[in-house]
């Protein structure tokens, strides 16, 4: 231990904070029972560290004291309540003799495979938990944003444009959930494990996506949620390598390279064959790269592992005009068996247009449309609207850009849909 | 803990069930029904007869009403139920998740309910 | 002959209910509940959580599929259950209508439900009846 002058520990503690406060929640989650208590020990844990850190100096292993702390200051507070309630008792001599997690423990019912309770991450513990699927979708994002991400209700509230009142009160009912039906504070079971983890993608994707490309509004991406979902991703590979866990990391790291490209300092819309490539992040590009080649290695990859092959063929052409597109129709081929979806169905139809011909890409679309599907998906129309006009039948593609702003709602895509039709109206001399 | 699972499915379309059809399902929950006794977690499991069989009684004005029917519609309805002893909720669907109603019968509107009981008292005349 | 009596609720409404009102509403079904299990015909009771704590499990492609919340959204809600022993479905009905559920909460959605069991198994131990 060092005794340091007090601002500088100060800033260790605000440092030690932002990197293991989730962590030491975690933990305190698995020892106390509940989430309320362990955000209460947390806030209780970092102030006595404040008092103390500058008096005694810095412990050796900051996270351990942390814990211990917080979850000695939750047994004084409900020993004071045991006076009146003695099962306020028995919680506190029972919260006395749980291990710590830094040491070994013999395998109990909790922990299914036997290991040691200390050497699995809570904070893996606490994403499952967070994801589980009992719990409501909207739940689910909004509990794990707030207790993994350590994200405030308001800011969780603003960017999914809710009332932090509504998300504070979907955040309190998923706790009483937890509690109520008796989620348990586990890792799933290996066999259980694969619906689990797709329920924990899910959820990363959508707050990735919520990020990136918001319902509506007049911004093109809000960089935060974004941020936070790869954060997550990063933390997911980390304590469990699985190969579809690396692909959507992949994939969520691939689209974030284009963040720069994809909007024009007016916030208009840029397609991606438009882009200027020079602002494309290769340092993402390269970590997602080398995330989708192991995840194909493994031979156990999924969907986002696809998506994300696809998005790394994007990321390695020189110029759009270099693009492999056989190599994605191919991966499109594979995508759309793993997942027959009509928005693969939709990529898959445009990719075939790049290599085999507008034409070739305009009957899938045609079928698409003749089944009824994605009648709502402006870009089932922007698609039919850009083969068309490759193929000279302007008043179609004025029709499809039509229906397409019909259902576009974010200002950008609007605006992009609203100047393709008026280049197809505005006929300039030597146009095609 | 105890949980109420609550087996749904539309019975209308078990009506039309061809024969073949229906034996094949009464293979499929004869074999369920086995796995579920070796799991050990049922304390309780019982199957309904059709709702048309239901009763529903209504206070009304201060009296109460007698209708013939059950209490309301429903495109799907309950057709058994089971009562499990579980550690906690992941073990509860486990253990019911082997029942045919989360399973097979996707075209029927099969499905399990799992609800928290809170109270629960088994007097002797059960054992019996 | 077993019969399941299914007791109904309006949730929301219920939960609105001021701590005043709930212990009237408690000291009216007392009596009642006390006059049901002086038949000695009971055999199981059993109150349930809130709607909002259940969980659904469904086939999807021959895997069970968990969402949140129950199967079917119905106007009102399943709050209790118990088995009882009748002769016949009269006896049933008589000691079904002996339930505060068939007599009060007329504003609160209260109803009963009687269903005839044609299978019923309690434990291991317990022979099939």
């Amino acid at each position: 231990m060092e005794k340091s002058d007090s601002a500088s520990v100060l800033a260790k503690v605000d440092e030690v904070y932002r990197l293991e406060s989730r962590r030491v929640l975690a933990t305190l989650i698995r020892l106390l029972g509940d989430f309320d208590l362990a955000e209460e020990a947390v806030h209780d844990a970092f102030r006595a560290a404040v008092e103390q850190w500058p008096k005694e100096g810095l412990p050796g292993n900051p996270r351990a004291w942390l814990v211990s702390a917080g979850r000695f200051k939750a047994i004084d507070g409900i020993r004071r309540r045991a006076r009146f309630d003695e099962s306020a008792a028995d919680l506190a001599r029972h919260w006395e003799g749980l291990a710590t997690g830094d040491e070994e423990t013999p395998a109990s019912p909790s922990s299914p495979g036997g290991e040691p309770q200390g050497l699995e991450d809570d904070r893996l513990r606490l994403i499952f938990t967070c994801c589980h699927p009992a719990l409501a979708p909207e739940a689910r994002i909004a509990l794990t944003l707030r207790e993994v991400c350590g994200l405030t209700t308001e800011a969780i509230a603003r960017a999914f444009l809710t009332e932090p009142s509504t998300l504070a009160q979907r955040i309190v009912r998923a706790k009483a959930k937890i509690r109520e039906a008796r989620i348990p504070y586990e890792v799933p079971a290996p066999d259980q494990r694969p619906e689990r983890l797709e329920a924990v993608l899910r959820v990363l994707y959508l707050a990735f996506n919520e990020g990136y490309s918001p319902s509506s509004g007049a911004e093109v991406a809000r960089a935060d949620l974004s941020g936070e979902a790869i954060r997550l991703g990063r933390l997911l590979v980390e304590l469990l390598p699985d190969p579809e866990a690396k692909g959507l990391l992949a994939l969520m790291l691939l689209h974030e390279s284009r963040r720069e490209a994809r909007a024009s300092d007016q916030g208009e819309l840029i397609l991606l064959e438009e882009q200027d490539r020079s602002r494309w992040n290769r340092g993402l590009i390269r970590e997602g790269s080398s995330l989708v080649e192991e995840a194909l290695l493994s031979r156990r990859f999924g969907p986002y592992t696809l998506q994300a092959a696809i998005s790394a063929v994007h990321a390695e052409a020189e110029t759009a005009e270099a693009t492999d597109w056989a190599q994605i129709a191919g991966l499109y081929d594979v995508l759309w068996r793993a997942d027959p979806s009509p928005i693969v169905e939709l990529n898959r139809a445009v990719a075939v247009a790049m290599r085999d011909g507008a034409e070739a890409g305009l009957s899938l679309l045609d079928d698409l449309m003749a089944r009824g599907l994605l009648a709502d998906y402006y870009l089932l129309h922007s698609a039919r609207a850009d083969l068309l006009r490759r193929l000279d039948r302007k008043v179609e593609a004025a029709e499809a850009y039509r229906l397409a702003l019909q259902s576009a709602r974010q200002e950008p895509e609007r605006r992009f849909l609203e100047k393709r039709l008026s280049q197809l109206e505005w006929k300039n001399p030597g146009e095609t | 803990m105890k949980y109420l699972c609550l087996a749904y499915g539309d019975e209308q379309k078990y009506a039309a069930m061809s024969k073949a059809e229906i034996e094949e399902m009464g293979v499929k929950c004869k074999s369920h029904d086995e796995e579920m006794r070796q799991g050990g977690h049922l304390a309780l499991i019982a199957s309904l007869a059709p709702t048309r069989s239901t009763t529903t009684l209504r206070p009304l004005n201060g009296k109460t009403v007698l209708f013939d029917g059950p209490y309301a519609e429903t495109k799907e309805q309950v057709g058994g139920f089971f009562i499990l002893e579980a550690r906690d909720l992941n073990e509860a669907i486990q253990a019911a998740s082997k029942h045919p109603a989360a399973r097979v019968g996707e075209k029927m509107g099969c499905a399990l309910e799992i609800r928290p009981i809170e109270f629960y008292e088994v007097t002797e005349a059960i054992q019996a | 002959m077993k019969y399941l009596i299914l007791a109904y609720y309006h949730e929301k409404t219920f939960e609105k209910t001021s701590p005043e009102e709930m212990k009237a509403i408690v000291a009216q079904c007392e009596p009642l509940d006390q006059a049901l299990y002086a038949t000695g015909k009971m055999e199981m009771v059993a109150s349930l959580a809130a709607t909002k704590d259940t969980v659904s499990v469904r086939p999807r492609q021959g895997k069970p599929w968990v969402t949140d919340g129950p199967y079917v959204e119905t106007k009102e809600q399943l709050g209790s259950f118990f088995l009882i022993e009748a002769e016949d479905k009269n006896e049933a009905i008589r000691l079904a209508s002996m339930h505060p559920a068939a007599n009060l909460g007329e504003n609160m959605g209260w109803g009963i439900e009687i269903r005839p069991i044609e299978f019923c198994r309690a434990k291991e131990n317990a022979p099939p009846k």
